[in-house]
């Protein structure tokens, strides 16, 4: 196997939160019906996770399963599992309508930690950010300024955000941007 | 801005996560058809000041696409419906027969 490159090489930068390039993960799309017993059962088996229900994370930061659509989840785990995850999968699932790939390179990911975590993504993404409403666990497909992005919640200070990586360089500029120290609005954090 | 709850994911999305798609229910005409038929397939479209159905899709989310019934002049939203399906659910009927006494929109009324 070749070595993972990392789209930005693992950049960083430190403001109102830090944002830090993350990764190389493994990550795994997977397409079928969600609702099966098969389905449940073989995502259980093979991950550890219980298939999440509407717009949820199941498990923790470093190997979760992402709902991203009512027949699409996101199985995140180590850069060197996701081979062995597709093939048990599409084992286990043999003969029913299903789909697993690996995509781990096709997409970029940032961690963002600090307390202005939420103030960050607001100024960037039309998702209402208030701790009463969007909770660690939930997880929400939008846009960041231009692009198509998604973020979760791994706590109330620590948010992982995901974006195609062919526009991962004008993500990272953007975080860089709206975390810029003199920035600060209070909204979400006094 | 307008703002439609997509019935795939729950989200209440505006404009912004949207793509607009359209006419809904359009009727395909294919080979075989009448010139008629096809042009009005190909050509033919409502363009209400009042009640329209319309195809969305939560592009910038979920990815789904849905139907949404909205009134164009006062921008009321009168609800979304997913799209499998070739016409709108009778409850929906129901609601905007009730607010819009006599619309009448293609064969729906
Ligand atoms: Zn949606």
């Amino acid at each position: 196997m070749s070595e993972p490159v990392l789209p930005l090489g693992g950049a960083s930068y430190s403001g109102l939160v830090t944002v830090s390039e993350h990764g190389p993960i493994g990550q795994v799309t997977f397409r079928g019906d969600l609702s099966s017993e098969a389905v449940k059962a073989a995502i259980k088996d093979v991950t550890g996770r219980d298939v999440p229900g509407l717009r949820e994370v199941s498990g923790d930061g470093d190997t979760c399963v992402i709902w991203m659509s009512p027949d699409e989840l996101l199985l995140i785990c180590g850069y060197a599992e996701a081979g062995g995850l597709v093939d048990a999968l599409t084992e286990k699932l043999a003969g029913e309508h299903v789909l697993a790939v690996n995509v781990s390179d096709a997409r970029a990911a940032f961690r963002l930690k600090g307390k202005h975590v939420r103030e960050v993504l607001g100024k960037l993404a039309p998702v209402d950010l208030d701790p009463a409403v969007f909770t660690p666990g939930m997880v929400r497909r939008t846009r960041l300024a231009q692009v198509a992005a998604g973020f979760w919640l791994l706590d109330q200070e620590t948010a992982q955000v995901f974006c195609f990586r062919s526009v991962s360089e004008y993500m990272f500029n953007l975080l860089k941007t709206v975390s810029d120290p003199q920035s600060a609005v209070g909204y979400y954090s006094a | 801005m307008l703002i439609l709850q997509c019935p795939y994911c729950g989200v209440m999305a505006d404009e912004t996560e949207l793509h607009a798609g359209g006419e809904a229910h359009i009727k395909r005409f294919g080979p075989g058809s009448s010139d008629e038929e096809f042009e009005g397939y190909m050509f033919g479209r409502e363009n209400p000041k009042g009640v329209h159905f319309e195809r969305w899709r939560h592009v910038n989310g979920c990815g789904k696409w849905f139907h949404a019934a909205r009134d164009t002049n006062t921008m009321e939203v009168f609800g979304t419906y997913t799209a499998q399906t070739s016409t709108p659910p009778e409850d929906l009927l129901a609601q905007i027969r009730d607010k819009r006494p006599g619309f009448k929109w293609r064969e729906f009324s």
